[in-house]
């Protein structure tokens, strides 16, 4: 919520004051009338509580980290790209990045990443989980670890805890629906939201519906009847909540959204940056096209990296200016990054032995380059690090206890992002 | 629902009907009212006079479970409940109003066969086909819809026919290992195969996914690990890393033909056999290469997971060189022994146990490894053995689940089964119904049922279908073609229900709608509310649900068709509706 009551017009607040007198009493709905007072009554120093949240650029295919953040000028690996210096001090990325060169002492670079996951699937379950995928258990991602992990803070919020711009995104596993992502798209079109019949008799309906569910529920089936009724009271709250509007990129002054760039990452990333401000601890966006087996050079220079430069840049100035960077988490990585060795077709293959991911904002040490690669990129030499020890790094960034232990549907407990070690080069 | 309104439900009830409609009123008296139990028929068909040898197996091995762990199975469930839940999973849809009375109306001992007969034979063999086709479509082939290289359309198409003609499970599965042909219905297709679609889409990279879903599906194994390395928390078959490759190996064969019809898509797949020279370029010893993960490089020859070898030639039998050379059609022979292997009954009936029952006897349903133990081996093997001697009839293997003690509970939980609780983790042990969310195509199906919303017809109607499913299937775009839902238990369902296009139709008044037919027809209101209760939950109104729905009929001020579409709308969008209970 970060202090935007103010935002609110004060034409939703009286819609909402019309409804929630109609639902206030049902007992059938007890649990959004609840929480609708709740959020009207609380006061304002709680409204102001300063939340926590993270955003993840999730770079579908695997992108080419040698061609970005870990240049390698001059060796036979390097490919045509120079490095340019940044904002931070001795630090280098490539010439294609200029805007994101600005903003580097936002962000810190790990560039001893070294994983064995490079089939796309099971790199994206493993980077986006901390685990391998396993036949018998389904991990919760990042996005349903953190809105879980921060959900007592995120009381006032009225829409999912976990949006996902794009698709792509790893599920809730374990943790239950609740935890799912919501998955729009980059225009922010929420399907159904709209029901275009009178307040009164939407009210109506639901006391009715209220009363089956109730005696469903009653009746003693297990959990699933209930967790119905959740929902259904989560999509009631949606539906009339104005924090819908953070979904509207289009309402954003058209200065702002050439910033961000016309594209969808571009449009994805604002959203993240107006979903934040209403308190939604995580967000996704996704970019794909880097699985860059042929061509990759024009492919990153002409297309892929300005899209990315645009729009990543915009995202961490924007959010330094607002203040919203020293609570907000931004995390920049794929499923693994491409080899090395140019193939036949100007293009490169699967590589998960020697990468870089991106992380800034929040409690991370900002404008610092951790680990180190060879001279041509083909081995870390430096303390390699692992998915576990990204996540670690960005639960700590974000001040969620390591300790933390969930125990899955077949009663085994599981440590939180598997037990992996935070990266010490990122915090001061 | 033609004769919907001449037939007047509850009027003019006489004692004996009385007694009846009690029964199937049942729960009327709120939570607190024991669920009626229908005391003819003491549990599943068992009351009946003639129980098939086999379903009194199942009870007895079921018995004898939850005599050993000590629970006790709940009530009975009603024979309205029954009956909604044998329309879902037989034909994949609710019971409209007048299959719900012609059943209240069967008081024979032998009703629930006499239902489950019905269900199962000419009268709703289109339905049928129907609904099973969209299972196995699913299984098959997932949910992608924009996958360019299978024809959704070409595999309902086979399976349609394939459960029209019910043929039998091992020919079933040698027909998808098999197919040749070209894969889409198009106009002017000479050699159309709609079974080509289980592999069309799978042989990417030498045929990694034909082999992790061939042996997943037909075999209960999980071999894709295997692709990359030895698993080590596996003993069974399909564990090793060679065992991955010799079985990958029995693919090298198949190809898929792009063809394109002036476009950049591709308009159709031709799957063909050709003879495969092997990596090594000698087609009498057609291996293939892997490499180990310290990058020593292997070589592999089509083996089965139980060690049996088809020699090494990669030559087809028919081909110039193969007849004088011995060739051998490598996915003929992965078929027959994929058809010898006990493997393939047990994967089936477990496939069915859960697709019945809730959960299988084995969960992962896909994961018949030896360290991940049945509920009860002795009732999956006797089972299995059972299927094959029924020459692998699945309307039998249905028949038996349907009328088994299992399957005649009630979903709710009491003291006795609490325990019972698969969803934490336990072994299943069957003591309650375990009710579960609709299937997508199941909720839709269910939909135009209970509204008469969208008359369209045969491709059409599956055109739509699959339209209106795809809004909530996300494809990852990978390689591997994997895709998923957001279908179940999530927000955006329960949108689409409150304000879809689907249920806006549903709820609408226009001519033709069942809403329509209700509203109009010159009957009391209560009688009105009793149909819609009917056709949605299977169950007529609680007195508390009475009094709301008569608050509604004030506050629309005798505007009744307007309430109506309130409570309409009300059952549409419960828990009730969208679980299968």
């Amino acid at each position: 919520m970060r202090g935007q009551p103010q935002n609110l017009s004060s034409r939703v607040m009286l819609d909402r004051r019309h409804f929630l007198s109609h639902l206030a009493g049902l007992a059938a709905l007890a649990t959004p009338a609840t929480t609708f007072t709740q959020s009207l009554l609380a006061n304002v120093a709680d409204l102001k509580k300063r939340h926590k949240s993270a955003i993840l650029l999730w770079m579908g295919g695997g992108p080419s980290t040698m061609d970005i953040w870990d240049l390698k000028p001059g060796q036979a690996t390097g490919g045509p790209f120079k490095p340019i210096s940044t904002s931070a001090d001795g630090i280098a990325i490539s010439e294609h990045m200029p805007l994101t060169a600005q903003q580097m002492h936002h962000l810190s670079i790990v560039r001893s990443m070294s994983t064995r996951e490079a089939d796309h699937q099971r790199g994206r379950y493993y980077m986006h989980t901390g685990f391998v995928p396993n036949p018998n258990v389904e991990h919760p991602g990042y996005g349903s670890v953190i809105a879980h992990e921060l959900a007592e803070s995120i009381d006032l919020l009225e829409i999912p805890p976990f949006v996902s711009v794009g698709g792509g995104s790893v599920g809730a596993g374990f943790l239950g629906a609740t935890w799912a992502p919501f998955v729009v798209n980059a225009n922010g079109t929420v399907k159904n939201v709209e029901n275009g019949i009178d307040q009164q008799r939407f009210v109506q309906r639901l006391k009715m519906l209220g009363e089956i569910e109730k005696r469903f529920i009653n009746e003693g089936r297990g959990d699933l009847p209930e967790d119905h009724r959740k929902v259904v009271a989560k999509a009631v709250r949606l539906m009339t909540s104005s924090q819908m509007d953070a979904f509207k990129v289009a309402s954003e002054p058209t200065a702002v959204r050439e910033r961000y760039g016309e594209t969808n990452f571009g449009r994805g990333c604002l959203m993240a940056r107006r979903l934040v401000e209403v308190g939604v601890p995580f967000v996704e966006v996704n970019l794909g096209g880097w699985d860059n087996h042929s061509g990759i050079f024009t492919t990153l220079a002409d297309r892929k990296l300005p899209e990315l430069d645009k729009a990543m840049s915009a995202l961490v100035a924007d959010l330094a200016e607002r203040g919203l960077l020293d609570d907000t988490a931004i995390i920049w990585m794929g499923e693994f990054s491409r080899t090395p060795t140019i193939n036949g077709n100007g293009g490169r293959d699967h590589w998960a032995r020697s990468w870089s991911v991106v992380v800034g904002g929040a409690g991370f040490k900002r404008g610092v380059v951790v680990g180190e690669t060879s001279a041509d990129g083909r081995e870390v030499v430096s303390e390699p690090y692992s998915s576990e020890d990204v996540m670690a790094s960005v639960l700590q960034a974000i001040g969620v206890p390591l300790e933390t232990t969930f125990r899955a549907k077949n009663g085994r407990p599981m440590k939180i992002a598997n037990g992996g070690q935070v990266i010490s080069g990122l915090f001061s | 629902m033609a004769g919907m309104a001449e037939h007047t439900l509850w009027q003019g009830i006489r004692w004996r009907q009385l007694v009846m409609v009690v029964l199937l009123i049942g729960t009327t008296g709120g939570p607190n009212c024991p669920e009626t139990v229908l005391a003819a028929a003491p549990s599943g068909a068992s009351g009946a006079q003639t129980v098939a040898p086999q379903i009194a197996f199942i009870d007895e091995r079921i018995e004898a479970g939850w005599k050993d762990t000590g629970v006790t199975p709940a009530d009975q469930a009603t024979d309205a409940e029954w009956c909604r839940r044998v329309y879902l999973d037989c034909i994949g849809r609710i019971p409209t109003v007048d299959e719900l009375e012609q059943h209240r109306r069967d008081r024979s001992r032998t009703r629930m066969i006499n239902l489950i007969d019905r269900l199962l034979g000419q009268e709703y063999v289109d339905e049928f086909a129907r609904h099973w086709a969209n299972v196995w479509t699913t299984v098959l082939i997932g949910r992608d819809t924009n996958n360019q290289l299978v024809s959704r359309s070409g595999m309902r198409k086979y399976l349609t026919a394939a459960f029209r003609e019910n043929i039998p499970y091992d020919r079933f599965v040698q027909e998808l290992l098999t197919a040749t042909g070209e894969n889409a219905d198009r106009e002017g297709a000479e050699n159309f195969n709609g079974a080509t679609n289980f592999l069309s889409g799978k042989l990417a990279d030498g045929g990694i996914q034909a082999t992790a879903k061939t042996a997943q599906i037909f075999l209960g194994i999980q071999v894709q690990c295997a692709q990359c390395h030895h698993n080590p928390l596996r003993t069974s078959p399909g564990a090793k890393q060679n065992e991955f490759w010799e079985l990958n190996s029995f693919f090298r064969q198949a190809r898929g033909l792009r063809r394109f019809d002036g476009g950049r898509r591709v308009a159709w797949i031709e799957l063909i056999d050709e003879d495969f020279a092997g990596e090594g370029g000698n087609p009498a010893e057609a291996e293939i290469y892997y490499e180990l993960k310290n990058g020593l490089v292997k070589v592999a020859y089509p083996v089965f997971i139980d060690g049996t070898e088809i020699g090494r030639n990669g030559l087809l039998p028919g081909g110039k060189l193969g007849a004088r050379a011995g060739g051998v059609n490598r996915r003929q022979e992965l078929a027959r022994l994929i058809q010898g292997s006990p493997l393939m009954p047990k994967a089936i009936v477990n496939r069915l146990w859960s697709h019945f029952l809730g959960y299988g006897l084995v969960n992962p349903i896909d994961d018949l490894a030896d360290n991940n133990l049945p509920t009860d081996p002795v009732l999956l093997e006797g089972l299995a053995d059972r299927f094959v001697e029924q020459s692998y009839d699945l309307k039998q293997l249905i028949r038996w689940l349907v009328l088994s003690k299992p399957y005649a509970l009630s979903s709710r939980i009491s003291s006795g089964n609490a325990a019972d609780d698969p969803a934490g983790g336990l072994p299943p042990r069957f003591a309650r119904f375990y009710p579960r969310q609709m299937q997508a195509e199941q909720l839709y199906e269910s939909l135009l049922t209970a509204t008469q919303a969208d008359r369209a017809e045969g491709a059409e109607a599956a055109r739509r279908r699959d339209v209106w499913l795809s809004q909530f299937v996300i494809a990852f775009g990978t390689d591997e073609g994997d895709d998923t839902t957001t279908f179940n238990g999530t927000i955006p369902q329960v949108l689409m229900l409150f304000n879809g296009d689907l249920v806006k139709t549903a709820t609408g008044l226009d001519r033709e709608s069942f809403l329509n037919q209700v509203a109009t027809a010159s009957r009391k209101n209560a009688d009105k509310i009793n149909t819609l209760y009917l056709a949605a939950l299977a169950r007529r109104p609680s007195p508390a649900e009475v009094r709301l729905a008569n608050n509604l009929l004030m506050a629309r001020r005798g505007r009744a068709v307007e309430a109506l579409q309130d409570i309409w709308w009300a059952l549409l969008n419960s828990n009730e509706f969208i679980l299968n209970h």
